[in-house]
């Protein structure tokens, strides 16, 4: 019975020294696999912004006095508009969105001054709809402003009328909590290192154990008395380190160079990244199952990385999503960590608040594992 | 009588495919005694390596027994690969991988004790005449040394048999007699016992027991002297100046068995030469063709196996 363990001790560790010495001879893929999840962070930091401020707009002012120059001064201050181009019409206006000279238009009819005497003016806010980010925070904040402004015309009045109205009826104050400067960044970047980590665990697995069947060296290795077993988890052990070594790097990265707050217990974190590579590792497997060709382990890896951003929750909220595209999300172990990694690094909760994404991974771990192992190919046929 | 280490009996191993099903393997018994070199012979696609596959385990049996070692091919598939040594028939050792670790890795896959490899490496890395390439990464080696090391690896665990599906495939005229003479002293010194397959005629001349395999049957067996000896009557080989009609003319004439086209030349099988020579040579000459160089030659396996490939398919 020792000596059984022993054996296959012995094997699986020829297996692993087998694994990583490939892997360290291969220096051009090495390098790439190290730097790619960097160049990703960097690229998404850098690159993405959820909210649009700034946005570039045209103004067609026909009412030029103080109440209009005094609405878009608002909308200049509230930060989401630059005005930068006066223009006569809402012809002209239209036609500078359409050229893409700016994103957003404002247009102030005639007798704007009057109108608010009379307490029935109106102004119209043109947003881009081709830019789905741009509409929504150019919405919000044409209605904010709007609603600002008038509410304080509206105290003015009264003031005027000679009421005692010196405040508002309601103030509401929203108070965001974990990311109070709404800061994109501390928002993408828990998703973002749980999203490297998938590809990697998902993309080294399946490469490494269909190569073999590409390659036809698995019939060299079927030959040997290595179990499946522990030719699998042999393999696994060089891509879980590397995927370690690239979860403590861009986590790194984030938290220093980006300056991402991590609020939570960093060991809390590792252990539950450990957990997520295993299922990673384990949807690796599967994939490494079905496809025959390299070609197609990285054709159904992309497919995983495209689903794994719509359907996650990592950029886009599963709330609105209709139920059954809810339960394809579900099937991605991604999910459950993004929720897991939000709460360690964002909100800094601990695993009181997180314990059934981290049971929904261990039986997704347990899972795809068991299913690997029994439809993993013993034979050549 | 040795003991026998291979053994199948009506061993059918079936394909399925879109079109149907085709058995590759069409029950075939043979035995492999110990210490023997027994060559499986036959063309691309009769099933010689289907074959090999099946008795390791590596393929699933459709019918019939097949073990080896007195192990059962699908039941036991684990006792086998721990006292088997097998060359598949393209490369299949880790390309990016040394020689020297390739051997430490199937030394440690198949659990030889430390101060057993610091002995039989260095061994097998001279006995293949890859010492000074230790370093070299496998795929970087030639065809003929690839093959050397692939028999190397096949032995780390002193097997008491090995498997070698088409070793000298791609392999140049010298490394394969380099190779075969590996065999040979394997044979002799360590009484190894070896199963190999191939398409090369004047390579079965080197074993001592011979299976032929056409169509997924074994249409023959027996030692090269025996199955040389299977074809009747005694063989003629002349250079006619025209050889589709000569082959036509020969075919038709009393005492002549058969009949081989072999390049230019014609192979003719007849009952008895002094006689049926001259009267050759003279019907040829009557109808206006030349015949050049006519003489007797040993039948060899190539003209052998084609005989009985020809026979086997008239009947």
């Amino acid at each position: 019975m020792r000596n059984r363990f022993r054996d296959r001790f012995r094997r699986f560790s020829a297996v692993v020294q087998k694994e990583l010495t490939q892997l360290l001879r291969d220096r051009r893929g090495l390098a790439l696999i190290l730097t790619f999840p960097m160049i990703q962070l960097f690229l998404f930091a850098y690159a993405v912004k959820l909210t649009a401020d700034h946005l570039p707009t045209a103004v067609a002012n026909m009412s030029p006095d103080a109440q209009s120059q005094a609405f878009l001064s608002a909308l200049s201050v509230s930060g989401f508009f630059d005005l930068k181009l006066y223009v006569e019409t809402e012809a002209e206006v239209v036609r500078a969105i359409d050229e893409g000279r700016v994103r957003a238009g404002v247009i102030i009819p005639p007798d704007f001054a009057p109108s608010i005497e009379r307490g029935d003016a109106q102004a119209l806010v043109i947003l881009d709809g081709s830019d789905s980010f741009s509409v929504q925070s150019g919405y919000s904040a044409a209605t904010a402003v709007a609603q600002a402004y008038s509410l304080g015309l509206v105290v003015e009045k009264l003031n005027r009328t000679g009421s005692k109205m010196v405040t508002t009826p309601i103030q509401s104050s929203v108070r965001v909590l974990y990311n109070p400067t709404r800061d994109d960044l501390a928002f993408i970047m828990p998703g973002l290192v749980a999203m490297l980590l998938q590809v990697m665990a998902v993309n080294l697995t399946a490469q490494s154990v269909v190569r073999e069947h590409e390659m036809g060296t698995i019939e060299q290795l079927l030959i040997t008395p290595i179990r499946p077993i522990e030719l699998v988890v042999g393999k696994l052990v060089p891509n879980i380190l590397i995927a370690l070594l690239d979860l403590l790097t861009i986590t790194l990265a984030g938290v220093f160079w980006f300056g991402v707050p991590f609020k939570g217990d960093p060991w809390l974190f590792a252990w539950m990244a450990l957990l997520f590579i295993v299922s990673g590792l384990g949807l690796g497997l599967l994939i490494s199952t079905i496809a025959q060709t390299q070609n197609q382990a990285q054709q159904l890896t992309s497919m995983l990385m495209l689903l794994s951003q719509l359907l996650t929750g990592f950029i886009y909220p599963r709330g609105p999503m209709p139920p059954a595209v809810k339960a394809i999300g579900n099937l991605i172990p991604l999910t459950y960590f993004i929720r897991i990694a939000r709460g360690i690094i964002t909100k800094g909760v601990g695993i009181t608040f997180l314990w059934s994404d981290v049971v929904a991974l261990l039986v997704y771990g347990g899972l795809t594992m068991v299913l690997a192992a029994v439809t993993f190919r013993k034979r050549l046929d | 009588m040795a003991t026998t280490i291979i053994q199948t009996r009506d061993l059918v191993k079936q394909f399925k495919t879109q079109a149907g099903s085709i058995n590759a393997v069409n029950g075939v018994t043979l035995q492999v005694r110990q210490g023997e070199t027994y060559g499986l012979i036959g063309p691309d696609g009769a099933g010689k390596t289907t074959i090999t596959r099946v008795i390791l385990g590596l393929l699933k049996r459709t019918g019939g027994e097949s073990t080896i070692l007195g192990f059962d091919s699908m039941r036991e598939p684990y006792a086998i690969r721990e006292r088997v040594g097998y060359i598949a028939q393209q490369f299949a050792l880790p390309h990016d991988l040394t020689v020297l670790e390739n051997l430490h890795f199937f030394a440690k896959v198949h659990g030889v004790p430390r101060q057993d490899q610091a002995r039989r490496i260095p061994e097998l890395l001279e006995f293949a005449g890859l010492s000074r390439f230790t370093h070299l990464v496998a795929g970087r080696l030639s065809g003929g040394m690839k093959k050397k090391l692939a028999l190397a690896c096949s032995l780390i665990h002193e097997p008491q048999v090995v498997m070698l599906d088409e070793p000298t495939l791609g392999v140049d005229p010298v490394s394969r007699r380099e190779f075969w003479n590996l065999l040979g002293n394997l044979r002799v010194e360590k009484g190894l016992t070896v199963f190999v397959c191939t398409p090369y005629m004047d390579e079965a001349e080197r074993c001592n027991w011979v299976g032929l395999m056409y169509q997924g049957r074994l249409i023959a067996h027996d030692s090269p002297q025996n199955i040389k000896k299977m074809v009747p009557g005694h063989l003629l080989e002349f250079t006619p100046s025209s050889i589709t009609r000569a082959q036509e003319l020969v075919t038709a004439m009393e005492g002549v068995l058969e009949v081989q086209t072999y390049g230019l030349m014609l192979h003719v099988f007849v009952d008895d030469v002094p006689r049926r020579q001259p009267e050759i040579e003279a019907m040829l000459a009557a109808q206006g063709i030349a015949c050049q160089g006519m003489r007797q030659i040993q039948v060899r396996m190539e003209e052998a196996f084609i005989s009985l490939v020809q026979s086997q398919s008239a009947r």
